[in-house]
């Protein structure tokens, strides 16, 4: 096993070195002064695979210092052997706290979640990226997306929302819903469920989104208007859970992972952990809840 | 030259359109042309598409262009439709800035706008005009959201009509395009050409791949649309029958020149140049 000692000795503060951070935090600047807008960067090699949170690694080292608290989230879990792996790293690398409480986390790193908790405008949230493009399943051609999003042709967009309709009844993405960022560009909030896409709008926190494999970061800066896409007479909905609550906490209303007993009975527990242990033990933190329309 | 006048008769007015590909000398435009008989530069290889084209469209007028292979014919209304960009010239619509501005000045996004809301385009190739991996209730929607309307019931609508007047089984429409015949591939294309009811509509060779009696059916369905709906139309076409059956007037091009322009029936009687009368002999 490579002793911390030696990571602490040899290594940068954060891992990268200080010219490339310089380059990744300047390139968040212009994704927060154009929100939505996918900025490139160079997205360096890190001691992790492409695909497995380089993205949100980068910028989370670029960002991070010394009095952060830092908290990583897979999925909603604290306890991922991902999520374990990255918090380890980070401690390693930078010396700072980390905790698996939302409200006491200034950095927070997620792949696939917001977290229930209502956060401040003293934290940001990274979200690690697989595919930045929301525009991948229409046009392969990275040059036509680039045009589409400079010219804001969405049409196809709004065609493949219009045939997942007419197909199935339903607005059939489950996750990485397509989102209008401050009323110009077309985005994707990362793999997130239906029901976290809401708390994205004019949230008090800032939103990082890095996709290392695809070199691209994004974000949405607090108090920012996000709108999920939607028909007039076809509105946007999240998940619904009628008369579930959860098995561990017996709590409703926050998004549920539906577990499969050996002997075929089936529960529900509230996805992210921490915001499970608080309910079960205390009183329940401040949440955003949107209501479906009829 | 003064082109907006105080009560504007057309609906668009082309003057001095010219395309050239490759890297032209001075001498290109002026060694090029019919009297040259090609339209290849000597000097730089440059090709002149088409040179120095003007003419006006009046509203509910449809315009012929006819010519041989590589005459410049799809060029002028790949320009017109913004498909390309134009080497000089300048285009105008009475229907942007009451005609007062150059169209192709106009950034990619109000040229957008333009095409979106104001033309259509039917290709000779559906699979140019069509995506065919929407379903062609897809296709028409993807017209309908470009310009502004985000109510599913309302598109459907508005297909089911377009679908209707096209001749193509409603009951298909979810259906994608690559499943149709030819000739329903074009009236698909028709029915998106048309949906925001645009006052210009191009249409591109639009018989040239069908059979004649499914020619007949599709020439029918455009003079009736065209007709019932008093669209102005710019048809290219290199057979004259089409022109004959379509157009009020038309312009004859020869290496990307206008050789002739006037009535069609008058031109077609009593062709003036002696390329149109080459061109009107072989049909006879």
């Amino acid at each position: 096993m490579i002793e911390n000692k030696k990571f602490q000795s040899s290594y940068n503060y954060g891992f990268i070195d200080e010219s490339t951070k310089k380059e990744i935090r300047r390139k968040t600047l212009k994704a927060v002064c154009i929100p939505g807008y996918q900025v490139p960067y160079s997205s360096p090699e890190m001691p992790i695979s492409r695909g497995w949170g380089t993205g949100g690694l980068h910028l989370t080292l670029s960002l991070i210092g010394k009095s952060d608290v830092f908290k990583i989230i897979d999925q909603g879990s604290d306890a991922s052997v991902n999520a374990c792996n990255l918090r380890q790293f980070v401690k390693m690398m930078t010396g700072c706290e980390v905790t698996f409480d939302t409200a006491e986390a200034t950095i927070i790193q997620s792949r696939h979640r917001v977290p229930e908790e209502i956060l401040t405008d003293q934290q940001i949230l990274v979200l690690q990226v697989p595919q930045p493009e929301v525009l991948r399943g229409v046009e392969r051609y990275e040059f036509r997306t680039r045009q589409m999003h400079a010219e804001a042709d969405y049409a196809k967009m709004w065609v493949s929302l219009y045939e997942a309709y007419v197909r199935f009844g339903t607005m059939m993405r489950g996750s990485g819903y397509p989102i209008k960022v401050n009323r110009r560009y077309i985005a994707t909030p990362s793999p997130i469920p239906r029901w976290d896409v809401p708390n994205l709008s004019m949230a008090n926190c800032l939103y990082l989104f890095g996709a290392g494999r695809e070199k691209r970061i994004h974000a949405i800066p607090p108090y920012t208007r996000v709108e999920p896409l939607e028909f007039e007479d076809v509105k946007f909905r999240v998940e619904d859970f009628p008369g579930i609550r959860c098995s561990a906490s017996g709590q409703d209303r926050a998004f549920m992972d539906e577990i499969f007993d050996d002997d075929g009975g089936r529960k529900h527990v509230i996805n992210d952990s921490n915001f499970m242990d608080k309910v079960k033990s205390g009183p329940r933190p401040p949440q955003r809840l949107f209501t479906n329309p009829r | 030259m003064n082109h907006h006048e105080n009560e504007i008769g057309w609906l668009l007015r082309v003057r001095n359109l010219t395309k050239v590909y490759g890297d032209p000398v001075a001498s290109t435009l002026t060694r090029t042309g019919p009297k040259y008989d090609s339209n290849i530069c000597p000097d730089s290889g440059a090709i002149v598409a088409i040179n120095n084209i003007e003419f006006d469209l009046y509203p509910g007028e449809v315009l012929g262009i006819v010519g041989e292979s590589g005459s410049g014919k799809s060029t002028l209304v790949q320009l017109l439709f913004f498909d390309q960009e134009a080497t000089a010239g300048q285009v105008y619509f009475r229907n942007i800035d009451e005609g007062r501005t150059n169209l192709l000045t106009l950034s990619n996004q109000r040229k957008r706008y333009v095409k979106n809301h104001l033309m259509g385009m039917v290709y000779q190739n559906p699979r140019d005009g069509l995506n065919f991996s929407f379903s062609s209730g897809g296709n028409i929607a993807e017209k309908l959201l470009m310009a502004g309307t985000f109510h599913v019931g309302q598109i459907r609508g508005r297909a089911t009509y377009l679908l209707t007047q096209t001749e193509v089984p409603v009951q298909r429409m979810d259906e994608a395009p690559g499943s149709f015949s030819g000739g329903m591939q074009q009236r698909v294309q028709i029915s998106k050409a048309i949906a925001n009811n645009p006052p210009l509509v191009f249409m591109d060779e639009v018989t040239s791949g069908l059979d004649v009696s499914v020619q007949a059916k599709v020439l029918d369905l455009i003079r009736r649309l065209q007709h019932e709906l008093g669209i102005s139309m710019i048809v290219v076409s290199h057979d004259l029958g089409v022109i004959r059956m379509l157009t009020d007037r038309t312009i004859v091009l020869k290496h990307g020149h206008i050789v002739e322009h006037g009535l069609t029936d008058q031109i077609l009687q009593d062709p003036q140049h002696a390329y149109t009368q080459l061109l009107v002999s072989s049909l006879l």
